[in-house]
């Protein structure tokens, strides 16, 4: 009774809105457009004329980052999450205090010790310097790929951990009561029951990682944000690259946030 | 020389200092329904679930059609399977209902019931699928074998579970009270199915609270009182009359 009650009061006038209101769902794209065709009309532009190539290059950069320390990480993060559920304490002690870390210090911080630290002690090793990955480690994206990937699996990881834990019991005892061996239990119930527990948290993960990838442009790397630094030192213009900037990253997120959903749907077969 | 289904000798369950289980025997021949009562707290679940070594025992031996699960006894003093692989092959020959059915959420009905014979006993996808989809349609799930468990009753939950162990053609069928997590009107719809089961002569051991269907079904009744069975025999005799003190009481109070 009461339900139907609610129900006929919720629905139906906002059904009665939709349906009276067309002409009012269209102020607020309407609004956006004028406010960018303000911007546009009023600011300076010219700049995109040389620097669309550098741009595009900047937001590759990010992207190419975001993916592959997104994957990087997840795959580390299972295996952080697994060595803290059920990893013999040599195993579970060292992924747990990997989490506490990364987790309790800014990226940034991370993100130096690597670059400026860890960096500087390579190169004081005259067999590492001689040594045929020496190339890779003189670059910039070695280290900015490894922070963010330690970064993503820390926070991934510990949510890893809650996932695999929270798979109730019955579901893989009953495994264990028709005969699965262990492996193929983790592979069939438990890995997929906790992945598929764990995608919507996942979804934002991947949507702050993708706005904590600026932080590379501080160890040299030319992601979208260094390009973004480079026009406004080159042209002293101080909003107009920010906000494109801005506009960069709010359509990659609906992006991002639209194929992680789709994904989703995909994988919890809704 | 018969060989016995089950054959359980002198199980004893100790987590502890306490004691669960105090020396259990007990024989279940081919097509042998045993009803296993008793209060809550009297071990029931716990002998059951030491059949397939959900719990390790503590003491003892469980022999199916004849063959020992091996075991050896650790430092500690406890025991501990000897052979994983064989554990895993006998375990494969037992189906198991749970009370909470513990269907797998992912998969869809049908993926449950095949799940085990291509996974476990390398039946080819399409041979399990002809036999999945016969168990579906006995226990009337036929048209909900592409659905996902969380879109099925408890009732229905219960029958998909039972599709699924009977899809390894188990020898014997182990039920841990499958209708103790039932709204009541759905209690009918398993134990119809369970009926069926018991018809053609398959065999069971049930763990169960259902004491009218108890009596009905079985072939052969045990009640555990303390760890210890306490009396046994055909349901008429259990029910009708009972004569060790503890199931005369346990009787009265749930008539």
């Amino acid at each position: 009774m009461l339900d139907d009650h609610t129900s006929a009061v919720v629905h139906e006038p906002s059904h009665r809105l939709m349906s009276l209101a067309t002409p009012q769902a269209l102020v607020k794209p309407a609004l956006l457009v004028l406010f960018l065709a303000l911007i546009g009309y009023y600011g300076e532009w010219n700049w995109i004329a040389d620097y669309w190539r550098l741009l595009l290059h900047g937001i590759a950069v990010t992207l190419a980052l975001l993916v592959s320390s997104s994957i990087i990480g997840f795959v580390l993060a299972l295996l952080l999450g697994v060595f803290q559920v059920t990893g013999p304490r040599t195993l579970a002690w060292p992924a747990q205090a990997f989490c506490t870390i990364i987790r309790g210090t800014p990226l940034l911080l991370q993100l130096w010790m690597l670059y400026f630290g860890l960096g500087a002690v390579f190169a004081q090793y005259p067999e590492i310097r001689s040594s045929f990955v020496w190339p890779y480690l003189r670059e910039a994206w070695p280290y900015a790929l490894a922070a963010l990937v330690f970064s993503f699996a820390g926070y991934v990881g510990e949510v890893m951990r809650g996932a695999f834990a929270g798979v109730p019991k019955g579901e893989l005892e009953a495994a264990r009561a028709f005969g699965m061996s262990r492996r193929k239990m983790f592979l069939r119930i438990w890995l997929p029951r906790a992945v598929q527990r764990v995608l919507p948290v996942l979804t934002g993960e991947v949507i702050l990682q993708l706005k904590s990838t600026p932080l590379v442009a501080t160890v040299t790397m030319t992601d979208v944000f260094a390009v973004v630094a480079k026009v406004r030192q080159d042209t002293y213009l101080t909003y107009e690259p920010l906000i494109l900037l801005a506009l960069i990253y709010v359509v990659l997120t609906a992006i991002l946030a639209r194929l992680l959903r789709l994904c989703e749907a995909r994988v919890t077969g809704n | 020389m018969e060989t016995h289904a089950i054959e359980i000798s002198n199980l004893h369950k100790r987590y502890g200092r306490l004691e669960v289980l105090k020396g259990i025997s007990l024989t279940a021949n081919q097509g042998d329904v045993i009803s296993i009562i008793g209060g809550s707290g009297s071990g029931k679940s716990t002998f059951l679930r030491c059949i397939n070594f959900l719990e390790t025992p503590s003491e003892g031996s469980i022999r199916i059609h004849g063959e020992e699960i091996a075991v050896r006894r650790e430092k500690t003093g406890s025991l501990v399977p000897a052979d994983r692989r064989q554990l895993q092959r006998i375990r494969s020959q037992l189906g198991m209902v749970f009370q909470s059915f513990n269907l797998w959420p992912h998969m869809t009905v049908l993926q449950n019931v095949i799940e085990v014979p291509t996974q476990v006993l390398g039946l080819s996808r399409d041979q399990a699928t002809a036999t999945a989809e016969e168990l579906l349609r006995r226990v009337g799930l036929f048209e909900k074998r592409g659905v996902y468990p969380a879109f099925l009753s408890g009732g229905q939950q219960q029958r998909a579970a039972i599709a699924r162990a009977l899809a390894i053609q188990p020898l014997v069928t182990l039920f841990d009270e499958p209708t103790s997590a039932l709204d009541p009107e759905l209690v009918g719809e398993v134990l119809s199915v369970i009926r069926d089961l018991a018809r053609e002569k398959r065999t069971m051991i049930l763990v169960t609270h259902e004491m009218a269907f108890a009596r009905e079904v079985s072939t052969h009744v045990v009640f555990l009182h303390k760890g210890l069975i306490a009396e046994q025999g055909t349901p008429a005799e259990i029910f009708g009359s009972p004569r060790c003190e503890p199931l005369q009481k346990f009787i009265s109070s749930i008539r």
